[in-house]
């Protein structure tokens, strides 16, 4: 994990303590030249705002959205972008890499 | 993710202690594993081997995945010696993933002149040790060839199980190191950890040379085996 990694997950926590709604996104398989290594994170509250990076920028924005719905339901979500799937034309990964997002509500 | 399985995540981190987090992604049910608890995990063996190449993973078993989010310490070198050796060592150690420091009291050796990249303490490694304990996950290299120096350093690596330990010197002077430690109280088993000479035989001549040959045996401490202490 790199540093930056670190203070996300820390920065989830205290999101937290402060009563903010988080979700934590997680890169959980890459194909191709993924610009992001399995495990990157990404923390986002119930307003949108974010830390961290899972592609380096083309799909955080999609990813938040997926996330303020995580944090309506409480059901985690697995995403995928990549240029072979539909939403690439919407977000994709200008790279041509692919990857798998994990994405969770911190419960209680 | 419930909240106290992120706060033992980030309390792991802050103690410099290896950890997992396991999450079954059909279900999305989770759970923390300290890393000397893995060993009574349902999956040790993928664990293991996560932790061993310190990278977040997604596994399969009886046709369910799970997702290991893997968390180590950043491996340090710590360096008693501001020598030649040092010089060459600490790039060649940043470079292949490592966070290197310098300790060395001889204020004329241990100067930032000398290692403009590299933190440099001129400090007693006693004094330098205690502000930041060496842990299993510090490598560490006794350069100075001067026992008053070397010595304190190797006691606390030792019993702090780094898991790489390697001692500049001949085997005369090696000898004569585990003689002292002998003294010290230190078992045959605890000695054999240190390695003297120190680096890969590959011949190495020059400093630089050196650091190569022992930039090579860290990496083969920390890969080719699970730590030590981890073991246990």
């Amino acid at each position: 994990m790199t540093g930056a990694d670190d203070d996300i997950l820390t920065a989830a926590e205290s999101w937290r303590a402060e009563g903010r709604e988080v979700a934590i996104a997680t890169v959980i398989e890459t194909w191709g030249s993924a610009p992001r290594p399995v495990g990157s994170h990404l923390a986002i509250d119930s307003e949108g705002r974010f830390l961290g990076s899972v592609s380096g920028g083309c799909v955080e924005g999609a990813v938040v959205e997926e996330a303020l719905d995580v944090i309506a339901s409480g059901k985690p979500k697995t995403l995928e972008f990549g240029v072979a799937d539909e939403a690439a034309w919407k977000v994709g990964l200008s790279c041509g890499g692919r990857i798998k997002v994990y994405v969770e509500r911190v419960e209680g | 993710m419930k909240l106290d399985l992120l706060k033992a995540m980030n309390a792991a981190r802050a103690a410099r202690h290896a950890c997992a987090l396991v999450t079954r992604l059909d279900d999305g049910s989770q759970r923390f594993v300290a890393a000397e608890r893995v060993a009574a995990d349902p999956l040790a063996e993928e664990l293991e081997a996560a932790l061993r190449a310190g990278k977040s993973g997604t596994v399969e078993r009886d046709g369910v995945g799970y997702f290991l989010t893997i968390q180590v310490p950043p491996v340090r070198l710590v360096m008693i010696g501001a020598v030649h050796i040092s010089q060459a060592l600490a790039p060649i150690a940043r470079i292949a993933g490592l966070d290197p420091v310098v300790i060395d009291p001889r204020t004329a050796f241990a100067t930032p002149e000398r290692f403009p990249e590299t933190p440099v303490i001129a400090e007693w490694p006693d004094e330098a040790l205690q502000a930041r304990p060496l842990d299993r996950y510090t490598a560490i290299c006794l350069l100075t060839h001067d026992p008053k120096i070397d010595d304190r350093a190797l006691t606390r690596a030792l019993k702090a199980e780094c898991f790489y330990i390697g001692a500049l010197g001949s085997r005369k002077t090696h000898a004569k190191r585990l003689e002292r430690m002998r003294a010290e109280g230190f078992d045959d088993g605890s000695l054999a950890r240190i390695r003297a000479p120190i680096g890969l035989d590959i011949g190495a001549v020059s400093p630089a040379e050196i650091a190569v040959s022992v930039a090579g045996e860290i990496v083969a401490a920390l890969r080719k085996k699970p730590l030590r202490a981890e073991r246990a």
